[in-house]
């Protein structure tokens, strides 16, 4: 049954109409049209719909709307675009297809925003649930450590 | 001709005059006779604006190859303009467009972006230049000679006055179009051969980017597709009514790829496929599973087969052979798996229509909508968002053909998204592929013949051939120097439908010729290096990049931290690759880790040294994705694998250093895009065996594999 819910998302409220149990994922991208979170496996097997709820990395695709009203939501397109981990991207040149590269992105801010000097392991730990067939897992790693520098010295 | 005409129509007509001129080498342009008088457009290539805004025209999809940059470079570096002057627009799917110098389809695809308009872009930015140059100098009555063009400006030397290639549009694009500019001396390349940062990635970096998936269209419904359970089942009976039940549910048809619902939503179409009960025939072969079809393979072995080369007398040398050497490899179906799942959006209506796909295809697409629609292919409107990956699975067009078949029933715009279980199990899969290879050894270590039996599924067969190109792809034009060579295919006959994956054929040839000549080398005696290089001596460039990538890798020297280092190295797409992998064994659980893969390309003349360099990485990482964890799997007439928890892609944890050395090459150019991908599984797999002594000849190489691979060593 539809219901109406308000959503924070990137800090502006937004009221819609929707099933209760139409995940998050799909109200974020096909009813707002904020279409940098993107849809990859539906099972969060593959992080590509990345997004903070309350600072915390989750994936959208599990999250059905009732479960995040009055949490902060904060899709890649309310991350600065002067943010450190966006930055280190442009300037390592990340991306390729790019399609995973939102949720990548995401995953990461929450790593160096809550650790500003993680090791290798906790790079692994923090990336491993994101994939990328492109393959750019070596440069990914050179920008969350060059996105660290930055917060550290900042 | 005035300003206000319509650009479309003033391209069209451009490009007719070009398609209808095409000269031998595909390049011939004609100066407009009526030019627009606010910008500069001497070719369909590019159009220079009076605010000195240069906007290429780019022919292929950009899928993460940096393809839009790369073709970009070139344009800019002939008509020598400061890259941030420089854009770049999709171009339409009109034949101006198609490829030069064939003009036979809009396609993406084959490591063949740069290659194929490497000279066509230069001629038009260097014929560009010199309208420029020629214009200054008439405006101050001086000689050519005594100008000079330098960053999107004409300089005049001696006086110092300047303009702007802005200020000079109106008179450039009055004069002819030179048909023999001088093209720049390497020398003098400022943008060609520098890591140029990408166009398109801020846009992938701040989630602006429009992909496929991405599109919305007024009024736009969803459709999703019930497709058949078991490969060639068709549709026997379904419930019209418990679909149209489900709130927000509106069209319910039957197109080729099963019975589609539309609905306001996503959600409702995916409820009413749900509700529509489908029953289905049993398909083509009911109890095809991963079983039936592994013992396929490995039976076909001993099939006679059709022979694809056949060189001097492989069979009676491998007989009086000194000393022989046989092996078998075995490696699986794949699926692309691209990241984005396969998605389209397709509007027809009576007098156009648009598609809307991340297509490595777009005139397949166009033709495809042609023929659905009845219309002209003036009234098919292909519009091409980025690719969240391509790897050869968006070359075809069955994706588009259902999005447009549904739009056409229903009269309504239509967004159809596939789920990641309809990605992975209505793939059109890499073929498996079971090899076995014999050959003789003289007494000095030479290899004097190879005998080589490949069994795989065929997809790709031309018209009046025997044999199916790709599935011997590499083998009939051998690297190195064998008198004797025998190659034959035995088709797998199957219903599991095989397309292009990148570097499609070598994806397996390249791990079967290069695991075995690591074999025949430590057969010989010899070191793997060494070995493959007295077999190369009459070809320079793999001997190359093979003596460049040991040097580099530290060849023969003390490993750190590693156990055993492989060696591979093969020629694809006109490059040759070669690359050093170095790895540790846990002998245990059979485990490995790959620390390192060092790997040298040379692809001739390259554009862009940061996206080889990518691209290179990428295809390593993709080539080590399958060789360890990739495999398709079958059950009951159908594709079992679903998703990515049981197909499983390499994820961070087994990601490892990449070192990528470029040739400085004026050699013939080629491809980027693919030629990574080959050498890289072999390379490991001979470096776990200098590891461990296990030589592993299946794929994927899971740690069951390897442990079963230490028993038998």
């Amino acid at each position: 049954m539809k219901q109406t819910f308000t959503l924070q998302i990137n800090g502006a409220p937004h009221t819609l109409e929707a099933e209760e149990d139409v995940p998050l994922l799909w109200i974020i991208r096909e009813h707002l049209q904020l279409t940098g979170t993107k849809f990859g496996c539906g099972i969060s097997q593959c992080g590509a719909c990345t997004v903070h709820v309350d600072g915390r990395p989750m994936r959208s695709c599990q999250l059905t709307a009732s479960r995040v009203v009055g949490r902060e939501i904060t899709t890649i397109e309310g991350v600065a675009e002067d943010h450190p981990v966006k930055q280190a991207w442009i300037g390592v040149q990340v991306p390729q297809c790019g399609y995973c590269q939102s949720g990548q992105i995401m995953s990461a801010v929450a790593l160096v925003e809550n650790n500003s000097n993680p090791s290798d392991e906790e790079i692994i730990q923090a990336m491993e649930g994101n994939l990328c067939r492109c393959g750019t897992y070596m440069r990914i790693k050179q920008a969350i450590k060059q996105a660290a520098e930055e917060v550290r010295n900042s | 001709m005035n300003s206000t005409i319509d650009r479309r129509e003033f391209l069209t007509r451009t490009g007719l005059t070009l398609a209808v001129a095409a000269t031998a080498s595909g390049f011939k342009v004609f100066a407009m006779a009526e030019a627009d008088t606010d910008q500069f457009q001497p070719t369909s290539w590019y159009t220079l604006t009076a605010n000195n805004r240069l906007t290429v025209m780019v022919n292929k999809s950009e899928m993460g190859q940096g393809t839009h940059t790369a073709l970009a470079m070139i344009v800019a570096e002939e008509l020598d303009v400061k890259w941030d002057q420089v854009g770049v627009e999709q171009a339409p799917t009109r034949k101006e467009y198609y490829t030069p110098p064939r003009f036979t389809s809009m396609t993406t695809g084959g490591s063949g972006g740069v290659r194929s308009m490497y000279e066509p872009l230069r001629l038009a930015g260097a014929a560009g230049r010199e309208m420029l140059l020629q214009a200054g100098a008439e405006r101050w009555s001086v000689p050519v000679s005594e100008c000079q063009t330098s960053e999107g400006q004409v300089l005049h030397r001696s006086s110092g006055r300047s303009f702007t290639y802005g200020e000079l549009v109106e008179e450039a694009s009055q004069l002819p179009v030179p048909e023999n500019p001088r093209l720049k001396d390497k020398s003098e390349f400022k943008i060609m051969r520098t890591p140029i940062a990408r166009l398109d990635i801020p846009a992938k970096v701040n989630g602006q980017a429009k992909f496929g998936i991405d599109t919305f269209v007024p009024g736009m419904l969803y459709g999703a597709i019930a497709r058949p359970p078991a490969l060639g089942a068709e549709v026997v009976s379904y419930s019209e009514e418990a679909a149209k039940a489900v709130a927000g549910v509106r069209h319910v048809v039957q197109v080729d790829a099963g019975v589609a619902v539309c609905a306001e939503t996503l959600d409702a179409a995916w409820k009413g496929r749900e509700a529509l009960g489908v029953n289905w025939s049993q398909g083509d072969f009911p109890s095809q599973s991963t079983e039936t079809v592994d013992r396929d393979l490995v039976a076909s072995l001993e099939k006679e087969g059709v022979t694809a080369h056949d060189e001097g007398d492989a069979l009676s040398a491998i007989e009086q052979a000194h000393q022989q050497v046989q092996a078998e490899y075995h490696l699986p179906y794949l699926s692309h798996a691209p990241m984005e799942p396969l998605n389209c959006t397709a509007h027809v209506q009576a007098d156009r229509c648009d598609v809307w796909v991340s297509t490595q295809g777009q005139s397949r697409v166009l033709d495809a909508a042609v023929s659905i629609t009845g219309l002209e292919a003036e009234q098919i409107h292909v519009h091409t968002p980025y690719l969240g990956c391509g790897l050869g699975r968006r070359a075809r067009t069955d994706f588009a053909e259902e999005a447009i078949q549904i739009s056409k029933a229903t009269g309504e715009p239509v967004k159809v998204i596939w789920t990641r279980e309809e990605d992975i199990q209505y793939d059109l899969y890499r073929p498996a592929n079971s090899t076995r290879i014999t050959a003789a050894l003289d007494p000095e270590g030479q290899v004097t013949a190879w005998s080589h039996k490949v069994v795989a599924a065929q997809f790709s067969m031309r018209p009046g051939s025997q044999f199916d190109g790709q599935a011997v792809s590499g083998l009939t034009r051998l690297q190195y120097k064998v008198p004797n060579v025998s190659v034959k295919w035995v088709e797998l006959k199957n219903s599991i439908p095989c397309t292009f994956w990148r570097s499609v054929g070598s994806s397996h040839n390249g791990f079967t010729v290069e695991s075995f000549m690591d074999e025949l080398a430590h057969a010989a005696g010899k070191d793997p290096l060494e070995f493959r290089l007295q077999h190369l001596k009459e070809n320079k460039r793999l001997h190359g990049v093979l003596e460049l990538v040991a040097e580099k890798a530290g060849w023969g020297k003390p490993l750190v931290g590693a156990e055993g280092r492989g060696i591979a190295g093969y020629y694809s797409y006109r490059s040759y690759v070669a690359q050093v992998a170095e790895v540790s064994v846990d002998r245990n659980t059979g485990k490995v880790k790959v620390h390192r893969v060092v790997c040298a390309v040379d692809c001739g003349p390259h554009v862009n040294p940061d996206t080889v360099h990518a691209q290179m990485m990428g295809a390593i990482t993709m080539g080590l994705s399958a060789a360890f964890k990739e495999k398709v799997h079958f059950a009951d007439g159908g594709v079992k694998s679903s998703n990515f928890f049981d197909y499983n892609l390499l994820r961070m944890s087994d990601s490892f250093d990449v070192e990528v050395h470029i040739v400085d090459s004026d050699e013939s150019q080629g491809g980027c895009g693919e030629p990574g991908l080959p050498p890289a599984a072999p390379a490991v797999a001979n470096a776990i065996f200098a590891a461990s002594g296990a030589r592993v000849r299946h794929l994927p190489m899971t740690p069951e594999t390897v442990l079963e691979a230490l028993r038998r060593s």
